[in-house]
């Protein structure tokens, strides 16, 4: 499982020019829903292995990027493949609804 | 895997169904917790709570979750963070599946709280995450100097508004009435505050935008129709309680679940927290429409944990 924390400055490297697919998870320290979704993420990210990368990025000191991609509401997913957001995931979402949506590119 | 029959399953994960826990494991109860994915309830939707007891200077909402969580764990019950899919309360011993497991209790506690109520407004769906929201502590940040609006007229609705004012530049509530329900201390934080104003008698029609909210429709009383301009629209009009896999329990005419107060030949209350069936009980926001409290929750879930040791005891 790779696991990173990405910034405004590394996300281009880390998430745009990825050679696998990514996992980004918007979060925040004051964000309660955002703890909930952490386990399932860890989970999905073991079961995949190297397949795929997580990539965690703090809303608070990277507005930036989440503004770049509208983030209006933590905890947000959005799967990127490619360098394009594939899926994007608003709220907690049980475990599958992810898993679904990550099979079809992995 | 079969994980042998347990004494109790708690369906939930809010301070009704941790507290239950505490008690039914803490009693030496094969506990499980059905806590589903959003765990920690309501409690993890909002900053500091000030009147739960025991906390002086209050607690965050979700500390206070993690550390029931933890206390529960401590005395031995299992938690797990998979939702609900069926449940058989007809046929003892009950049958419940969560995600592709199957469980089988002597006994349930139902305590799967309540979940916003949304507007039903044409966009609401289509905007969630957007700039619709119900989660002021998890968005409010997204909002810096921006105009929004947050609906309602209870203690989610002013607590909402003033975690907003942190961050945005204007802060208007709307409410259908011409007054709020709010408790008065809150309501007083409200109007002291500067940056909040009040819209009364007004409804929201329809939420407007293109990739993310621009404004809302609005109908109010001596106005009528009109449009006004918003980056984002907070919805705290009160909760539904989660009964929709609840077959073949009995709700009341509100909705919740409905106790049945079971009493002895001599009149004396047997069970406070039963259901209309045998060996399933119920805590929490799920049954209470009244009080709707994190202590009240709480108190309730060790209400029902002792109802189920005693229907054990009876039972067995
Ligand atoms: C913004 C906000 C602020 C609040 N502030 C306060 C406050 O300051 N003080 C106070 O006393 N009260 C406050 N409350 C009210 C308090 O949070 C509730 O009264 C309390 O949480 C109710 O507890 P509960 O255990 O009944 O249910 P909930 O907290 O609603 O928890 C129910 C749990 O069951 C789970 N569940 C539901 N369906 C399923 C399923 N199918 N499968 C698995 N799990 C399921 C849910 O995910 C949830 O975790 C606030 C509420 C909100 C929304």
């Amino acid at each position: 499982m790779t696991q990173v924390v990405v910034t405004d400055q590394n996300f281009e490297t880390e998430v745009l020019k990825s050679d696998k697919p990514v996992i980004v998870d918007f979060w925040a320290s004051w964000c309660g829903p955002c703890k909930m979704l952490d386990p399932i993420i860890d989970e999905i990210a073991k079961e995949l292995g190297d397949k795929i990368k997580v990539a965690k990025v703090d809303v608070d000191a990277n507005l930036q990027t989440a503004q770049k991609y509208n983030i209006l509401s933590i905890p947000t997913v959005i799967l990127f493949n490619k360098g394009e957001p594939k899926q994007q995931f608003v709220g907690v979402q049980p475990k599958e609804r992810y898993q679904e949506e990550i099979n079809k590119i992995v | 895997m079969s994980q042998g029959l347990f004494d109790v399953i708690i369906l939930g994960s809010g301070p009704a169904a941790l507290t239950a826990g505490l008690y039914t494991s803490r009693a030496d109860l094969k506990t499980l917790i059905i806590a589903g994915t959003k765990w920690g309830g309501q409690l993890q939707l909002t900053t500091l709570v000030e009147n739960y007891p025991g906390f002086p200077q209050g607690i965050q909402g979700p500390d206070l979750m993690i550390n029931m969580r933890k206390q529960t764990e401590r005395f031995g019950a299992i938690i797990v963070d998979i939702q609900l899919k069926e449940v058989d309360v007809v046929n003892q011993p009950f049958t419940i599946k969560a995600g592709d497991q199957i469980y089988q209790g002597k006994t349930i506690i139902i305590a799967t709280g309540a979940d916003t109520q949304w507007l039903s407004v044409p966009g609401e769906k289509d905007f969630l995450g957007k700039g619709v929201s119900s989660c002021a502590p998890c968005d409010a940040f997204f909002y810096r100097n921006k105009r929004v609006i947050v609906i309602g007229g209870g203690d989610s609705a002013m607590e909402e508004a003033l975690v907003l004012t942190k961050f945005a530049t204007e802060v208007t509530i709307i409410h259908r009435r011409d007054s709020f329900r709010a408790s008065k201390i809150m309501q007083d934080r409200v109007i002291g505050n500067k940056k909040i104003k009040i819209l009364w008698n007004s409804t929201i029609k329809e939420i407007l935008g293109k990739d993310k909210v621009t404004g809302v429709k609005i109908e109010t009383k001596s106005k009528g129709m009109w449009e006004m301009p918003i980056d984002g629209i907070f919805v705290a009009i009160g909760h539904t309680p989660n009964t929709v896999l609840l077959k073949g329990i009995n709700l009341d005419s509100k909705g919740f679940v409905a106790r049945v107060e079971e009493r002895n030949k001599q009149g004396q209350l047997l069970y406070f927290t039963k259901t209309n069936r045998d060996g399933v009980f119920t805590a929490g926001d799920v049954h209470d429409y009244r009080y709707k409290q994190a202590v009240t929750a709480a108190g309730f879930g060790c209400m029902a944990a002792l109802d189920v040791e005693k229907w054990l005891e009876d039972h067995e």
